[in-house]
């Protein structure tokens, strides 16, 4: 149990300037070396040492996060054993892939009040401190199994008890012809669990895409609205943000000259980016203009850019053409009720694959549309507006991972033309790992299914 | 009247499967040992399939043999028939079964208890247990002796309070209309132990000269000659086919029509039968759609026409059995010689012992079998030879025995029932253990023979032909990696003939024995040991090569287990004054006592953060020792 390497967001949960993952156990420096990149390997660097570099998920080479890593060896560390704190910027999301990260290369997630566990197992608190250290065990387990129970429900547990129970009759089928094989039960053949293993593989990793999109849905899609001055802005943020549609909260911004609004449209939760800067620019002589945009949009998700039918297209429309090139983006042709004395061939040729929508925001027409084309561009690809089950949670991510890795393990074994009692050791893994997503892994259900599947007896 | 019988070290009440090997194994270890057992005609019993081992089970005796126990070698002795069974699929489930004389069996036994100096078998019932201040120190029996001993094991199998039913008709009895033990039950009772009652069943047997062959399919044993035991160099090489027939729509039909007779509907049958061993009308009305189920046909002995009819278990009138019997094709004329029958009998709640098979409630008194909640010859036997090896050592004032989840079947067998109990007769299967690719029928020896040498059960000479094997595995996957096979006419008509692509670059022999489609074998063709390798030695030597990544898996889970289970937990920790720990595992935790933090956290209703508790207070208790010893050396200082 301590003898593993544990990883956990340190820092509290919310909006924070910083974050902090720490990572602690034998292995916190080869898992923190394998995600990070910086001048110097961690493992090299000395001890009570901190150092700057930027978090990388080698699976597509994307850089997370830049960051300032801590490295604290043991035994002078808060659980006596090797630290790694990785200072993130605050935010659930980089702290989240962060974490998730580590626990891919091989960290598992702390259990609640595991460090403070650890520095008393390790001698680190001393002794009368121990009876608050079990509290502290039990009022965070209570909370965290709170907060789990609510987050496993609904499609998320259908989708992985039916999962489970693919892979408990593909088991059952197996131990079958090995503890009865005289039984007339057809034998499982390498073809069926190949099959079974292949669908179950696919739709973890669809499960795991949709952990993307549940972060979206509970971060909000960033948003930014981008356009010269005069073009609508303005009055394109109060189309969005007025009438039904809830706003969610103001967040003052503390940290970053950027104020934050909340949207649902049509499902799909928008946080919509400097806000302030257009309403504050829109009267007013605007000065920062494009620069300004480049900078917000580096950040956005989703690119509104906002046009005028009634001029034609100028310099600064082309750059911001550009500089929103490579988002999703949707084009809003504003003005419709002026006289056209745009190009229109020329935005369609600007726009790309991006829509093209027509507004006329003092007349209120053409919303409709915009928000089609919104909740279009966010349910395309595999996902289903009804099938909306996501994973929010850094363990249940982890856990996923590895299910897929050992469902994954199983098929190269079946290539590999190892025996099917074998293979069952890896099929019966990632069944154990999504049980404990739901909170279930008793063992006793797979005897259950044995002998409900089979009539057995002698 | 009492008299006094004498004293002994050990005392074993029962002589079936369980009863035998604990008497065996105490007596060996150097114990004066007595048996006692209700009927002397009785040992080593088969009172239902005659056969020994299969998946699980079968492991189950070579672990049994490794340790230096009995079942095996006396199996290897009385076989009509041996089937090494799953030969197709991989290692880890390979097995072992044999169809057993059932009378050979038993006198073969028998006279190998009235060989041993040390045993002394006695014919008796005993009635109550000598019990002084929660300390067992001897039996008395229904004839008045009192018998003392320093451990006594109890192995009564379906015997106690055992109660036999079919159809409307019940009775006291034990298995095949043997007096039951029946005020032992209620002493047990009076002593406080938790009991639950248990069911279960036997098939009719039929006259061999009555069934019509011709009509079943012939089921022959292998032509490899087979042994269960390492020491065994004789072989059967005369054996008996069984014969497979079916059940069809007509005898469903009989047998729903007669279901209100049944007392498994009627309620009559208060006791928890195993759903694996249902009977044939349970089987019916729970897969209704299965048009046929498997009958077969096996001989009880070479001296005897009796044939068992395996998957016909019942308790059904009799006059129903005859009917359901005719319809089976082969038995249209059978004549049934015993009719089949439920029986019901007293277990004892597994949790209130410890690791060692000794009871919670009473010091040195053990128990094991069936009286433990768990079905089979095989799992009776392998609990016997623990309880046995533990009564002996307890009496020689040793450290128990205690074996592990990795270690063996017996070991994942004895957890299972010590830790989480079991709510129906108890069945070993290969799904129950988490490690079965280490628990091999073919390496029961490598695992245990050492450990069965050093209790005093293996003798000198067994243990250095087995050093010698172990070197010469481990000298030969030695030289395998080291040799390098060269891409060559030799090599690629090798591979070609079994099927395998053709190698292109150098490498080591193992590397390519690791190829699904090479055997050592044809590994062999191509490069030789320096000494001729036993077949057992290439087998060993073949399933380390080509499965050493699936067992380096399983073998860092075990050590990750191992350091759980070096955290030991003190007999009587109070649970109740652990702040923090939740209800209910408080409740669980109190009434298993777990040995180890391993143990606990494999009691049902114990969470994680439980187990993060329980660490944590034991850590505070050993800083607090410190502190005591530091402080009382500081007053020491100051004196």
């Amino acid at each position: 149990m301590e003898f593993d390497t544990i990883a956990a967001i340190s820092t509290p949960m919310g909006e924070g300037a910083i974050g902090i993952v720490r990572i602690s156990g034998d292995q916190a420096l080869d898992i923190a070396d394998q995600i990070y990149v910086g001048r110097h390997s961690l493992k090299e660097v000395s001890s009570h040492t901190i150092h700057y570099g930027h978090i990388k998920d080698l699976d597509n080479d994307e850089v997370v996060d830049e960051v300032m890593v801590t490295v604290l060896h043991a035994p002078k560390t808060f659980t006596r054993e090797t630290i790694v704190e990785i200072n993130c910027h605050g935010g659930i999301v980089p702290l989240n892939r962060v974490l998730q990260l580590s626990l891919r290369y091989g960290a598992r997630i702390a259990e609640p009040g595991e460090f403070t566990k650890r520095a008393f197992m390790n001698g680190r608190i001393d002794l009368s401190q121990a009876e608050g250290v079990m509290d502290l065990i039990r009022a965070k387990t209570d909370r965290a199994m709170n907060v789990a129970m609510s987050q496993v429900k609904g499609r998320l547990k259908t989708k992985i008890e039916s999962l489970r129970q693919a892979l408990l009759e593909t088991v059952a089928h197996v131990e079958v012809n090995i503890d009865y094989p005289e039984y007339d039960a057809e034998e499982m053949t390498s073809d069926i669990l190949r099959e079974r293993a292949s669908y179950v593989e696919k739709e973890i990793e669809k499960l795991l895409r949709m952990s993307q999109q549940g972060k979206i849905l509970r971060e909000g899609l960033s948003t930014v609205i981008i356009g010269r001055p005069n073009v609508g802005k303005s009055s394109l943020l109060n189309s969005l943000v007025n009438e039904k549609k809830a706003i969610v909260t103001d967040v003052p911004g503390t940290t970053r000259d950027v104020i934050e609004e909340y949207v649902n449209i049509r499902g799909v939760p928008l946080r919509l980016l400097d806000t302030a800067g257009i309403r504050e620019t829109e009267d007013v002589v605007e000065k920062i203009g494009v620069e300004r945009s480049r900078e917000v949009v580096k950040e956005a998700e989703l690119v509104l850019l906002v046009l005028n039918h009634h001029e034609p297209l100028t310099e600064e429309d082309e750059q911001l053409f550009s500089i929103s090139e490579h988002r999703d983006r949707i084009v809003i042709m504003n003005k419709t009720d002026q006289d056209q004395k745009i190009d229109m061939d020329a935005v369609y040729e600007k726009a790309g694959s991006s829509p093209v929508i027509s507004t006329s925001l003092i007349e209120d027409k053409g919303i409709e549309q915009l928000e089609e084309a919104i909740a279009n561009l966010f349910f395309t690809g595999e996902l289903e507006a009804e099938d909306f089950t996501y994973v929010s949670n850094s363990r249940h991510i982890a856990l996923l991972h590895q299910a897929k890795d050992t469902v994954a393990q199983a098929t190269t074994a079946l290539d590999e033309g190892l025996p099917l009692d074998m293979v069952q050791i890896d099929v019966t893994r990632t069944w154990e790992l999504l049980g404990e997503i739901i909170g279930d892994s008793v063992n006793e259900s797979l005897i259950d299914q044995l002998f409900s599947q089979f009539c057995l007896g002698k | 009247m009492r008299y006094q019988g004498g004293e002994y070290d050990v005392i074993v009440i029962g002589a079936g499967h369980a009863g035998v090997e604990a008497g065996l194994a105490a007596a060996r270890m150097g114990s004066k040992t007595l048996i006692l057992t209700l009927n002397l005609d009785a040992v080593a019993y088969m009172p239902c399939n005659p056969s020994v081992g299969g998946p699980a089970k079968g492991i189950v005796v070579r672990e049994i043999d490794a340790l230096g126990g009995e079942m095996g070698r006396n199996i290897d002795k009385t076989h009509i028939q041996m089937r090494m069974l799953n030969t197709g699929k991989g290692p880890a489930v390979r097995a072992l079964r044999a169809q057993a004389d059932k009378f050979m069996y038993q006198h073969e036994m028998k006279k190998t208890l009235e060989d041993e100096p040390n045993i002394q078998l006695h014919q008796g019932m005993v009635e109550r247990l000598i019990v002084e201040n929660g300390i067992c120190h001897g039996v008395v029996t229904q004839a008045g002796a009192e018998f003392k001993a320093k451990s006594v094991v109890i192995t009564t199998g379906t015997y106690l309070r055992g109660k036999v039913i079919l159809g409307d008709l019940s009775y006291e009895s034990g298995p095949n209309n043997s007096k039951p033990s029946v005020n032992l039950a209620y002493h047990l009772k009076e002593l406080g132990f938790d009991m639950v009652r248990f069911k279960t069943g036997t098939p009719p047997r039929v006259n061999s000269r009555s069934i019509d062959y011709d009509k079943t399919e012939k089921q022959p044993g292998d032509e490899e000659p087979r042994a269960f035991s390492y020491t065994t160099t004789k072989y059967i090489t005369d054996q008996l086919p069984c014969w497979l027939t079916y059940t069809n729509e007509q005898t469903h039909e009989i047998i729903n029509n007669n279901l209100t007779r049944s007392p498994m509907y009627s309620g009559m049958i208060e006791g928890t039968g195993p759903r694996y061993c249902p009977s044939i009308e349970d089987k019916i009305v729970r897969f209704n759609d299965k048009p046929r189920h498997q009958i077969f046909l096996e001989p009880e002995g070479r001296h005897t026409s009796e044939v068992y009819v395996q998957g016909l278990s019942t308790s059904l009138p009799e006059d129903t059995q005859e009917e359901m019997l005719r319809t089976v094709p082969g038995l249209e004329n059978a004549r049934m010689m015993r009719s089949g029958y439920a029986i019901e009998y007293d277990s004892i709640v597994p949790t209130q012992l410890w690791p060692t098979l000794e009871t919670k409630r009473i010091e040195n008194l053990f128990t094991a079998g069936q009286i433990n909640g768990t079905s089979g010859y095989e799992e009776a036997a392998g609990q016997g030879i623990m309880a046995g090896i533990n009564a002996a050592r307890k009496v020689q004032g040793q450290e128990p025995v205690i074996l592990d989840r990795s270690q063996a079947y017996i070991g994942v067998l004895i957890d299972d029932l010590i830790t989480k109990g079991t709510n129906e007769p108890y069945r070993l299967l290969t799904s129950r253990a988490e490690y079965r690719l280490l628990l091999r029928h073919d390496n029961a020896d490598l695992r245990l023979t050492e450990l069965g040498h050093e209790i005093g059960l293996i003798d000198d000479d067994r243990k250095k032909q087995f050093d010698e094997k172990n070197a010469a595995i481990s000298s030969e996957i030695k030289r395998l990696s080291k040799q390098i096979i060269k891409p060559g006419e030799e090599v690629q008509t090798m591979l070609e003939n079994v099927g395998s692509s053709s190698l292109n670059d150098a490498v080591s022999a193992s590397v390519l024995l690791k190829r699904p489609e090479v055997s050592y074998n044809d590994i062999e063709t191509l490069t030789t040991a320096p000494e001729p390798l036993s077949e057992e030695v290439k087998e060993q030597v073949e399933i380390q090569i080509k499965y050493e990544g699936y067992i380096a898996k399983q073998l860092e889970q075990v050590d990750k287990l191992k350091k759980m289970e070096n955290k030991k937990i003190p007999e009587n920790l109070d649970y109740d004054a652990i702040n923090g720990l939740a209800i209910e595992a408080k409740q669980k935790l109190s009434e298993v006592r777990p040995l180890s933090v391993a143990q606990a956290s494999r009691v049902s209703g114990v969470n994680p953060s439980d187990i993060s508790i329980l660490l944590v207070y034991l850590e505070q208790g050993r800083l607090q020792r410190v502190d005591e010893n530091a402080s009382s050396q500081a007053i020491g200082d100051r004196e």
